[in-house]
Order: structure tokens, then C-alpha cells, then sequence
């Protein structure tokens, strides 16, 4: 703990020492002072419509400001010793009262042209479920049967300021949206658990992912690239820490991708079958406890009580394998714990459950049961 | 009683009791001003603190000083505290000091609920700090506190919260219920309501505001208390519920709350410029007429701080449409105001500075207030710094600035002292700066897509961060220096003269500096 502080202590005053440096160099970069004009018809018409009433705003600020200004200098009580008397004059109030007005008018009249074709929200070519977890992304492909999350790539050690920062810090993920060129797609919205929002700055949509609504939202990109974006509705605790990429590819590395994913969903289902060792689950576990639960159990086990509790030493890792299989496969109700069912893979699931029934001394103080992905698949069969 | 008694009491019992229970049993408008405006300050540098762990460890990216989870809980306390425990008290600290005196009135009209309102208010911010030291933090969901990240997902303080915000709700509407009985009862004889001075027109309008919603904002916060405790799913999608539902209510009380933290800034304002131009104020009638209009335009668009939660087109329009209205009124009150400066003979003492400062920040931060009522342009900024550097730029140089502008313009009435010109205008200055620096830039990032209420950033965002933060700290720094010019004042100074200033106009000024403890025992007449 000290010994961070003063290395922070030590980073922040080689900042100030560079900073006085760099104005020139990095400050004059329009690039981070001005939104984006982006990818799409709708980004460019957003951000036309930006300038237009940023423009107008300028121009009333420097009329405004001109005159008080100018009245500032040229009325003050040495220069104008004996005040005017006036205090009222209908015409002028009155034509300050309209004429804002008809610039309103003309303001809004493109502002709500643009906003019915952002509005014109028929079915995509592709139809995309996008869904906010705490704190990740679900993708579900829903004519091609992909699913898949994305999750914050950035190392931690990047973020605790002990390694050097890369160039895409904190806006990368191990697995982008992939979406073709020119081609209507239809994003449906929604969340899991509290409510988020999809914001990919360049396609210039942002629309929030509520439980329990799906809300629409639809872009035709142009241009073949990687574009960056966020969570724009704070969600919690690791809210700055889950964001969107989209990679937007030609139609025929799209087709290749989509049946590249089939094959690993066949690869899957035989990873599902086969006869797992202890060992092999335990490291695999490992893994899949890094990605998905760490943010709240941390990777101590140790949790954040009393809203994230400890799985070190909990009776239920100790002692009780199906009430630890029913948590995860359920959720805990009015809590923060979800339902990973649909998260996770049968072999991860069970991976991940044999992980914290084996970690931090788990398997030496408790019974050490393990799960295997069959009993996963025997849980997800109805019941009668 | 009869009258003949009554003459007596002048003299003999009626200074300020001795000792601590003077300022716990008080029923004196002056002395509860005062007590609203000493707490407002405390909670101004509670607030102001917790901006600086916000801020510095916003200094770089990567996370330095806090973890993610306490600075959620810095940003959810200082929009709290800054909005409910600095800038509403001291508006209503100025109201009791200031409406009795303006509309020639020997006191507030219900003395004993006024101390009530007051000394609620140390408890409800007591409570709520406290839930800092609770297992599992303080409330960490910012000052909106959207459901269901407050209800299901929320750390079990937040009870103490909902608690806390039923205090402070009760004490808004005792204090406005207040103002509005004095202001209607109380007048001078002479004093029409087209007479009354602007800062007591602001005061009635934002009162009837928190009268219609703060009630609203108690609803709100009674059905998170029940979804919670009871079982009921008001905001949970699970129960058959709506967590848009959340937003809609909190937000028909938040619009109107944004008003009530700038309505009595317009009229402290309109004092101040009329009194160092020297010239009376342009347009009263349309200034009354701008914040009626300002006031009811508020009620119907709340859903401009909800353009993406997936409304229907035609929400959005309207919300649209009927947010850019609200530039009509509001741009009548700044061409008001420049007309008052033009041909005056005007001079610059420090409140003027202030006053000025808040006319131009105030019409920036108006500016990018319109920029946002663009629902297709708030697609992009909803959620960024751009919406942290607008409302800072109404709030701070805005709301802020006038209770400093106030503070400098009326302080010598209060004490009967004068304060420290050279200090106050170096006070100024530094505070200009400093807000400037803090909040300009974070339009910048906004627009080039800085998400807010994060705790760390991607780099290309760095450079203006750390200026952000340079200023805010300037900012902070220098209202440690208005502590200093305050206490200096009351403590002593040049004696002021009972009209103080060269043009001012009203009845305050009429009364010596410093302010006897009773003013007004008979009416004045105004003419």
C-alpha cells in the first residue's frame, strides 16, 4: 500500500516535469478536443448537426459578449459618470423574444429530420442481441446461433500502473463484435442485471440496455476497421472497465468467421463428452475463474464482504457441491451474484466450480468434490 | 398583548440570548441564515474534498490513489452533498437573512418550524456520511441513483440513504412552505407583488418548485425502501416492474431541482448588477415573467436526461422541442441583464466581478445546454464529460459564483464590516481561473469520448485530464482563501455605512449596518 503511494508520489512529479514540455506537441491534436464524424450516414449527419449548432452558439456568444463587453469598458463610472435612465423598451424585448425563437425553429428543424432516420428501425440483415452483463458484453448472433462474450483484454498490471500502458488501454477486448461492410445491422438491446449502455462513438448509437426491455438500435457501416467505445451508464464497480469493439470486416471474412465459429462450437460439444481429470479441470477453471470472477471474488478468493462474499473457506465450496452448482447455474436471488448458465460453457461451468472447490486450501479443509461437465449437461436437463 | 407593552421590548429583551443555545433554540431569521450559510460552507468543503480525490485520481490513467469502488462512492457523496448540503442551504441561508429584511418584515412567518428545518439538516448529513464507515461503503450509484443498481445491487447503507434523503426533503419543504407564507403575508404595505424585489421573486417561484417535487422525490425514494425491505418490484423488470419507471420520477423531480439550485442565482444577480451599474435594472416585468416561464417549462422536460433509454419518437421530439424552448426565457434574462450594464456607470468592486463571471460561465454553461436538447447530438454526448462540464459550468460559476457574488455583496449588512477588497478580488480571480481551467476542457474530452463517472480513462484523454485536475485543485486551493476573507470580516474591518454600496436600491439598506437583531418591528411604507 505505501510502497504504491510513493511510487505515485514518484510517477506524478515525472508527469508534472513532462507535462510542462508537451503542450505544444500533444495539446494540438483536434482529433481529442471534437466528437467524431464516424462511419456511417447517421454519424456524419449527427455530427453536421453538431457544428451547425455549435456555430450558432458561437456567433449569439460573440454578439452577446460583444455588446457586454463592450459595455464593460466604454460605461464604466469614470468614462460614464451620470448612468442612463431607461429601463424597459417593449419592441426590443419583444424582438429579443422571437428572434431566438426562429433560431430555435431553424435549429430544430434538421435536428428532427435527423433524429426520424435514426428512428427508422426496420430488421437488419443482421439482427444482433446485445446484452450488458457486470461487467462484460454478450453478442448472440440470432440468425447464425453465435454467442460469445467480450471482455476487457487490458492486463491489470497495465491498470495498477506497474507495466507500461498499450496503445488501446482499456479500449480493448479478448473478442470484438465482427459485423460485415455495408450491410444493415440490427442491434437488440438489452441486460442482465443492472442497466448499462452501448455506445460506439463512430456508428454514433448509444442506447442503454435495460432489464427486462430490449431497445433497438441499427447502423450500415462504410468503412472496414476497428471502432472503440463504452459503457455509458454507470454500472458499478467496474463500470469505466467494460468496453465495446467492433471490427467491421468485408462480407467474405465475415462468412469465413461465422463458420470458423460453428466448428469451435462443434469442438465444444466434444470437449463436453470426453473424460476429464482433475488436474486438467482444475487449470482450465483457473482460466475461466480469471476471465468471469475475479472482479468480485478477486483472485484470492477472499470476495469484498459483505456484497461479493469470500469463496476461500466458504461452506459452501467446503461442503456443499450441489447448492455450489445450483449458485452458479441460477443466480442468488436480490443479490449480486447472476445466473452463469447461459455464460458459460458445460466444461467451463464445471471447470470453474472444480477450480474453487480445489484453490486457496479449499480442497484440504473441505470434502474437495469435484464437478465434472456431464453432471452440468444432467443438471440442464428439465427436471420432472 | 397590548401595544404599550410591546414598546418596551426593544430595549431590553429582545438582543441574542448567550451561549451555545442561542444558535440551538434560535428563532431569528438572521441567526438562522447564518447557521444555513456556515453549514452550507462546511458541506461546500466536505463536497470540495471529496472532488479532489475524484480529481486526483483522475491525474492519470491508471488507477493510483482510490479503487474503483471508493470512487464511486467519492462521486455519489459529492454530487449529494454538493447539490443538497452546499447549494440548497445556502439559498435557503440567504432567503431567511434576506426576504424578511427585502420585503420589510420583522421576521420569517413560522419561526419555530424555520429552526426545525435548520438543525434536521446536521442529522440527515450526519447519517449519510456515516455510511462511510459502514460494512460494504457508502452509497456508490451516483446522485441519480438508477434503479437497480440502488435497489438489488446496492450496498446495504443505502437504507441510511433513502433515510437521509426523507430528512432533507422534509426540511426543503418546511423551509419553502416558509418562505411562502412570509412572502405572501408579510409584506410592507405598498409592496405589490410586481414591487417585490427580484432575489423574493426567485425565492417564491423556486419554493412553489420544491413544494410540488420534492414530495415526488420522497415517492422515489420510498418505493427503492420498499423494493428492497418488502418485497414489492416497483423498478424490478423481474417483478413485473419498470427501471425506466425510476428514471422518469426521479428525473420530473430533478429537472425542476436543477432550477431551484439556479432561480435565486438569477436574482441575486439582477441586485447585484443594478447596484454597480448604477442604473435600475432592465425589463423587471419580463424578468419576472422569464422565471415563471423557466419555472413551468420545467415540469415538462424532464425526459431530455433520458434520450437513450428507448423512448418513442414522438417522446423524443417533444422532450426536444420543449427543452430548446426554455432558451427563450433564459436568453431574455441575459439580454436583460447586458442592457442594465449598457450606458451604466459601472464599477467593479468584488460581488460585480462575481456577478459578471456568473452572466457569461452561466450563459456557456446555457450554451451547451442547448447543444444537448438536440436528442440526435445528445445520442453522442449523453453520458460524457461534455454533460460533467456543462452542468459544472451552471453550478459552479454559475450557482456557486452567485452565492459568492451574495455573500461579498451583503456580508457588510450582515456584520456591519466591510471585506477585504484587494483579498476578495485575488478570491475572485483565483476562482475564475480555476474553474475555467477545471471545466473547460472536459468538454473537450466529452466530445472526443470520454465516458463520466469512470475511474480511469484510455490515453488519449491524459493531457487534458491533468489540466482538468491542475485547475480543480486551483479551484479548491482558493476557497480556503474565502474562508480566510469571511472569518476576517466578521471578526472586523472597515465599518460599512448603512447603504453600503452607491447605487443600491431596497429596503435592506435602509436599516444600519450591521443589521440590528430585529428589523422591521413596524412596517416601513413603500411607495
Amino acid at each position: 500500500m505505501f510502497q504504491r503511494l510513493k511510487n505515485n508520489y514518484r510517477t506524478i512529479f515525472y508527469s508534472l516535469l513532462t507535462a510542462s514540455f508537451y503542450p505544444a506537441k500533444a495539446f494540438a491534436q483536434w482529433d481529442n478536443m471534437n466528437m467524431r464524424e464516424g462511419v456511417t450516414q447517421v454519424s456524419r449527419d449527427v455530427f453536421e448537426l453538431h457544428m451547425l449548432i455549435f456555430y450558432i452558439c458561437v456567433a449569439i456568444g460573440t454578439l452577446v459578449f460583444g455588446v457586454m463587453f463592450f459595455s464593460l469598458f466604454r460605461y464604466t463610472k469614470k468614462r460614464n459618470p451620470v448612468p442612463a435612465t431607461f429601463h424597459e423598451s417593449t419592441k426590443l424585448e419583444f424582438a429579443w423574444t422571437l428572434v431566438p425563437f426562429l433560431i430555435l425553429v431553424a435549429m430544430a428543424v434538421p435536428a428532427s429530420k435527423t433524429l426520424q432516420d435514426i428512428y427508422q428501425d426496420e430488421e437488419g440483415e443482421i439482427n444482433i442481441q446485445v446484452v450488458g452483463y457486470q461487467w462484460k458484453w454478450e453478442y448472440k448472433y440470432l440468425e447464425d446461433d453465435i454467442n460469445f462474450f467480450s471482455n476487457l483484454s487490458t492486463d491489470q498490471d497495465e491498470i495498477y500502473n506497474l507495466v507500461p500502458k498499450g496503445e488501446n488501454y482499456l479500449l480493448e477486448v479478448d473478442e470484438p463484435l465482427i459485423i460485415p461492410v455495408n450491410t444493415r445491422v440490427r442491434f437488440l438491446i438489452t441486460a442482465n442485471d443492472v442497466i448499462h449502455s452501448w455506445w460506439v462513438p463512430d456508428f454514433a448509437i448509444k442506447q442503454d440496455a435495460i432489464p427486462g426491455f430490449i431497445n433497438t438500435a441499427w447502423t450500415k457501416v462504410e468503412e472496414p476497421g476497428i471502432y472503440r467505445g463504452n459503457c455509458t451508464e454507470l454500472c458499478g464497480k467496474n463500470h469505466g472497465f467494460m468496453p465495446v469493439v467492433v471490427k467491421v470486416v468485408e462480407q467474405e471474412e465475415y462468412d469465413n468467421w461465422i463458420i470458423s465459429k460453428k466448428n469451435e462450437a462443434i469442438k465444444l460439444a466434444e470437449l463436453t463428452e470426453k473424460e476429464w481429470s482433475l488436474a486438467e479441470l482444475t487449470s482450465r477453471g483457473e482460466g475461466v475463474y480469471e476471465k468471469n470472477c475475479v472482479a468480485c471474488h478477486q483472485a484470492s478468493g477472499q470476495g469484498m464482504p459483505p456484497i461479493f462474499p469470500a469463496l476461500a473457506g466458504s461452506e459452501i465450496a467446503l461442503y456443499d457441491k450441489s447448492r455450489h452448482l445450483e449458485i452458479l447455474m441460477e443466480g442468488v436471488q436480490g443479490a449480486a451474484m447472476q445466473s452463469y448458465a447461459n455464460q458459460l460453457s458445460e466444461v467451463d461451468m464445471a471447470a470453474v466450480i472444480t477450480y474453487t472447490r480445489q484453490a486457496w486450501g479449499n480442497a484440504e479443509n473441505g470434502d474437495g468434490a469435484y464437478v465434472v461437465p456431464k453432471d452440468i449437461v444432467e443438471y440442464k436437463k428439465p427436471k420432472i | 398583548m397590548s401595544a404599550v407593552i410591546e414598546s418596551h421590548h426593544d430595549d431590553h429583551h429582545h438582543g441574542p440570548a448567550k451561549g451555545i443555545m442561542r444558535w440551538v433554540l434560535t428563532t431569528n431569521h438572521k441567526d438562522i441564515g447564518s447557521l444555513y450559510l456556515w453549514f452550507s460552507f462546511a458541506m461546500f468543503l466536505i463536497g470540495g474534498a471529496m472532488a479532489m480525490v475524484i480529481r486526483a485520481e483522475l491525474f492519470q490513467p491508471g488507477m493510483q490513489i482510490v479503487e474503483p469502488a471508493f470512487y464511486n462512492q467519492m462521486l455519489t457523496l459529492h454530487g449529494l452533498i454538493m447539490v443538497f448540503g452546499a447549494v440548497m442551504p445556502a439559498f435557503v441561508g440567504l432567503a431567511n437573512w434576506l426576504v424578511p429584511m427585502m420585503i420589510g418584515a420583522p421576521d420569517m412567518a413560522l419561526p419555530r418550524l424555520n429552526n426545525l428545518s435548520f438543525w434536521i439538516l446536521p442529522f440527515a448529513f450526519g447519517i449519510l456520511l456515516s455510511s462511510l464507515f459502514m460494512e460494504g461503503g457508502a452509497p456508490n450509484f451516483g446522485w441519480t441513483f438508477y434503479a437497480p443498481l440502488s435497489t438489488t445491487y446496492a450496498p446495504p447503507s443505502v437504507t441510511f440513504f433513502i433515510f437521509s434523503v426523507h430528512i432533507m426533503g422534509a426540511s426543503s419543504i418546511m423551509g419553502s412552505i416558509n418562505v411562502i407564507v412570509t412572502i405572501m403575508n408579510m409584506r410592507a404595505p405598498g409592496m405589490d407583488l410586481m414591487k417585490m424585489p427580484l432575489f423574493v421573486w426567485s425565492w417564491l417561484i423556486t419554493a412553489y418548485l420544491l413544494i410540488a417535487v420534492m414530495p415526488v422525490l420522497a415517492g422515489a425514494v420510498t418505493m427503492m425502501l420498499m423494493d428492497i425491505h418488502f418485497g414489492t418490484s416497483f423498478f424490478n423488470a423481474a417483478g413485473g416492474g419498470d427501471p425506466v419507471l425510476f428514471q422518469h420520477i426521479f428525473w420530473f423531480f430533478g429537472h425542476p431541482e436543477v432550477y431551484i439550485m439556479i432561480l435565486p442565482a438569477f436574482g441575486i444577480t439582477s441586485h447585484i448588477i443594478e447596484t454597480f451599474a448604477r442604473k435600475q435594472l432592465f425589463g423587471y416585468s419580463s424578468m419576472v415573467w422569464a422565471m415563471l416561464s423557466i419555472a413551468i417549462l420545467s415540469f415538462v422536460v424532464w425526459a431530455h436526461h433520458m434520450f437513450t433509454v428507448g423512448m418513442p419518437l414522438a417522446a423524443e421530439l417533444f422532450f426536444m422541442w420543449a427543452t430548446m424552448l426554455i432558451a427563450v426565457p433564459t436568453g431574455v434574462k441575459v439580454f436583460n441583464w447586458v442592457a442594465t450594464m449598457f450606458r451604466g456607470s459601472i464599477t467593479y468592486e468584488t460581488p460585480m466581478l462575481f456577478a459578471i463571471a456568473f452572466v457569461v460561465l452561466f450563459t456557456i454553461g446555457g450554451f451547451s445546454g442547448l447543444m444537448l436538447a438536440i436528442t440526435p447530438a445528445d445520442f453522442q454526448y449523453h453520458d460524457t464529460y461534455f454533460v460533467v462540464a456543462h452542468f459544472h459550468y451552471v453550478l459552479v460559476p454559475g450557482s456557486v459564483f452567485s452565492i459568492m457574488a451574495a455573500v461579498y455583496y451583503w456580508i457588510p449588512k450582515w456584520t456591519g464590516n466591510m471585506y477585504d477588497e484587494r483579498l476578495s478580488r485575488l478570491h475572485f480571480w483565483l476562482s475564475f481561473v480555476g474553474v475555467n481551467v477545471t471545466f473547460f476542457p472536459q468538454h473537450w474530452i466529452g466530445l472526443a469520448g470520454m465516458p463520466r463517472r469512470y475511474p480511469d480513462y484510455a490515453l488519449q484523454f491524459a493531457d487534458w485530464n491533468m489540466v482538468s485536475t491542475a485547475g480543480a485543485f486551483l479551484f479548491g486551493a482558493s476557497q480556503v482563501l474565502f474562508l480566510f476573507i469571511v472569518l476576517k470580516t466578521v471578526l472586523g474591518g472597515k465599518k460599512a455605512t448603512p447603504e453600503v454600496w452607491e447605487g443600491a436600491r431596497g429596503l435592506e439598506w435602509t436599516v444600519d449596518s450591521p443589521a440590528p437583531y430585529h428589523t422591521f418591528s413596524t412596517p416601513p411604507k413603500v411607495s
